[in-house]
């Protein structure tokens, strides 16, 4: 795992509809602003900058590291920048830790964001190139029929969804970062709004989100303030075309899993992980990923969901902070989980803090289920 | 025909009346025409926009001290015309609006042409729009707009797409009726839609082999969303595993009605008459059921 990484200052931005007072740059900058404040630091101790984001097409900038190096103070710094489709938020992460862990540089800043008010996802997703072979729908329609299968083989109940649907935004009551803020919700709201792309309800769907998300990670050796440690990293690719591919317990998430817990000497998720905050776009993937990252057995998850295991005050809490259901800025979705994990460690989430929380799961995922990022994190040095 | 009598009779006094200005209306009317706009400061050190003569807090005269405000203000009521009287200051819909410029500590009655209610808001920046002929008076400024706070910006790429090898044999085949695929000798996978490289094990796809046109629903979505390849709402897009394939395509499937379709289910592409058939995917209408019984599901 190389060297000691610590993130020491986490910054995010309100995330919300349109952030119309604020351009790209102004928007990446206040979540950079913010992590600097939270270590203590400014620019100038920063060496390298890495930044992700989800497609061009989002927002038609092309290249926004060269656009956003000097909203970030990358003058004169290595910038980069990371792209892995939904998982890029977490890919953003783990490449500036892999900075640190590999000795190249003391403290680096990571940020991730997306202003999906500029333009609309759901048309960058399915642009209709000529000659498909498939019919290519956008993210709900090419995911509801997963879930489906995942309803099918697990025998779950029809309102697993509603639950977490209702949990995550109970949650995000309590994150002041948090897009959507829906007071009294409850299941007979969640059941009334209409099916989008049966079996998937509107509420069970992410908001389009604007915001930012920013962390500086440091080596050992520059740490400032409170340290949350990195205790194991781990990305994993699959092919999205290969036969035999299990769409809904995907090979790659669980090779992730397996890598990183056996980075962070962990055997038994459930018990030794405190606290996970798991990329859920959609309310069924919850015990979905229960599955995939070993929390639960196969077909197992919906069990836990429903028995309230994942709530905040549940024995093992998910997405504390209302997750990617509750604020979906979607470049940035998966940095917010890898920094929401750290701020537990930290114990500086505030409201939605998971009591004696010392060991975190950050997770993201991607494309077609396609790419993964994960990451362990510790009150304690590894 | 009785009618009752009626003439119309004008009342204009001929040239119009003058006005004699004063010395602080008149300021204010003089810089107008130059192009800027200034208040008047009261003794207890207030900024009157429009200038008065007369504070009227105290009904003392206000002091000879003039200074420049705005141009920029913020708009803090307003209400919206939508039909335009033609003694209106613009001949389309416009908001009137009290709007405090910078500097002021009162607000001045003016236009604002934001086009539409809803760019209309209070806290809304604004700036005036100059005539460029000015002559003293308030219409010196046309009306006042909305700051710039959005632009857009037009991205086009054009591109010319060549669906290359694999693909165009692929369409070939679904041309004449067939749908092709590449057996993967390493592997022994069986790729739909023809493929000339296994993304498993990364050889090279020698075999090209031809499956049903018959197939089985793996797993849908109901679509409550319009889209324009579907014919209605709400549409079912069908991962369908074709006989003698290993991977799926998603696909449309009709002619029965939604809520009816199942996993398992046993369907066969409708293709589009000979005649009408291209180098296109479009040349399977959808797939249909075939009215077998259902397909056993793996776990
Ligand atoms: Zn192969």
């Amino acid at each position: 795992m190389g060297n000691r990484c610590a993130v020491i200052g986490i910054g995010q931005t309100r995330y919300t509809t349109k952030r119309q007072d604020v351009s790209i740059a102004g928007l990446v900058r206040e979540a950079a602003l913010r992590a600097l404040e939270d270590a203590g630091l400014t620019f100038k101790d920063i060496d390298a900058v890495v930044i992700g984001k989800a497609p061009d097409l989002f927002e038609g900038v092309m290249m926004p590291e060269a656009y956003l190096a000097d909203a970030l103070g990358a003058a004169g710094k290595p910038m980069m920048r990371v792209h892995t489709a939904g998982s890029v938020g977490g890919s953003t992460g783990l490449v500036g830790a892999s900075l640190i862990q590999g000795g190249v540089h003391e403290r680096v800043l990571v940020v991730a964001y997306e202003k999906q008010s500029e333009s609309n996802a759901t048309w960058a997703l399915s642009t209709h190139l000529p000659y498909n072979a498939s019919l290519v729908v956008g993210a709900g329609g090419y995911f509801a029929p997963h879930i489906r299968e995942y309803m099918r083989r697990s025998g779950a109940p029809d309102h697993i969804g509603t639950l977490v649907a209702v949990k995550d935004r109970q949650n995000a009551l309590k994150n002041p970062y948090a897009h959507l803020r829906i007071p009294g919700i409850d299941r007979a709201m969640v059941e009334s709004t209409p099916m989008l792309w049966e079996p998937i309800r509107y509420l069970e769907t992410c908001p389009s989100s604007d915001g930012a998300c920013a962390m500086v990670l440091a080596a050992e050796s520059a740490v400032t303030g409170r340290p949350a440690w990195v205790h194991g990293t781990a990305m994993r690719s699959e092919p999205i075309f290969r036969a035999g591919r299990d769409t809904v317990n995907p090979q790659g998430g669980k090779d992730c899993a397996a890598d990183v817990y056996r980075q962070a000497g962990i055997t038994d998720p459930r018990r030794e992980i405190d606290v996970a905050e798991v990329y859920v776009p959609f309310s069924w993937y919850e015990p979905m990923w229960l599955e995939n990252l070993g929390f639960a057995a196969e077909n197992e998850g919906w069990k836990l969901t429903e028995a309230g295991c994942t709530a905040l005050d549940g024995d093992t809490p998910w997405n504390a902070s209302g997750g990617v259901l509750s604020s979906n800025p979607i470049g940035a979705s998966g940095l917010i989980r890898f920094a929401e994990a750290a701020l537990q460690v930290r114990g500086m989430a505030g409201e939605h803090q998971v009591e004696g929380a010392r060991t975190a799961l950050g997770h993201a995922y991607g494309g077609g289920a396609q790419f993964f990022a994960m990451w362990i994190v510790g009150a304690d040095k590894p | 025909m009785p009618s009752e009598l009626s003439e119309s009779h004008v009342l204009e006094f001929p040239g119009g009346y003058t006005r004699s200005t004063g010395p602080v209306i008149g300021r204010f009317l003089t810089e107008l025409r130059d192009g800027r706009i200034v208040g008047v400061r009261t003794a207890d050190q207030r900024t009157l926009v429009p200038p008065l003569e007369y504070d009227p807090h105290t009904g003392d005269p206000v002091t000879d001290e003039f200074v420049t405000v705005g141009p920029a203000g913020t708009v803090a009521e307003w209400v919206w015309v939508d039909s335009p009287r033609r003694n209106h200051p613009l001949d389309h819909p416009f908001a009137w609006a009290m709007i405090k410029l910078d500097g002021a500590d009162t607000a001045l009655v003016h236009v604002v042409d934001a086009g539409h209610p809803k760019a209309m808001r209070p806290g809304l920046r604004v700036r005036p729009r100059w005539r460029a002929e000015r002559i003293g008076q308030i219409t010196d400024i046309e009306c006042f707009v909305p700051e710039v706070t959005m632009i857009v910006s037009p991205v086009r790429a054009e591109y010319t797409i060549k669906p290359g090898r694999a693909l165009t044999r692929f369409l070939e085949g679904v041309r004449d009726g067939v749908f092709l695929a590449g057996h993967c000798a390493t592997c022994d996978k069986v790729y739909v839609p023809y493929r000339i490289s296994c993304p498993e094990c990364g050889y090279l796809i020698a075999e090209e082999r031809q499956v049903a046109d018959t197939g089985t629903i793996t797993t849908f979505a109901i679509n409550n969303l319009p889209d324009p390849r579907a014919p209605q709402v709400p549409f079912v897009s069908a991962y369908i595993l074709l006989d003698g394939a290993d991977t799926p395509m998603i696909a449309l499937v009709g002619d029965v009605p939604a809520h009816e379709v199942r996993q398992g289910m046993r369907v066969r592409a409708v293709w589009v008459p000979e005649a009408e058939r291209t180098l296109a995917m479009s040349n399977v209408k959808w797939f249909a059921p075939t009215g077998e019984p259902d397909a056993e599901l793996e776990n």
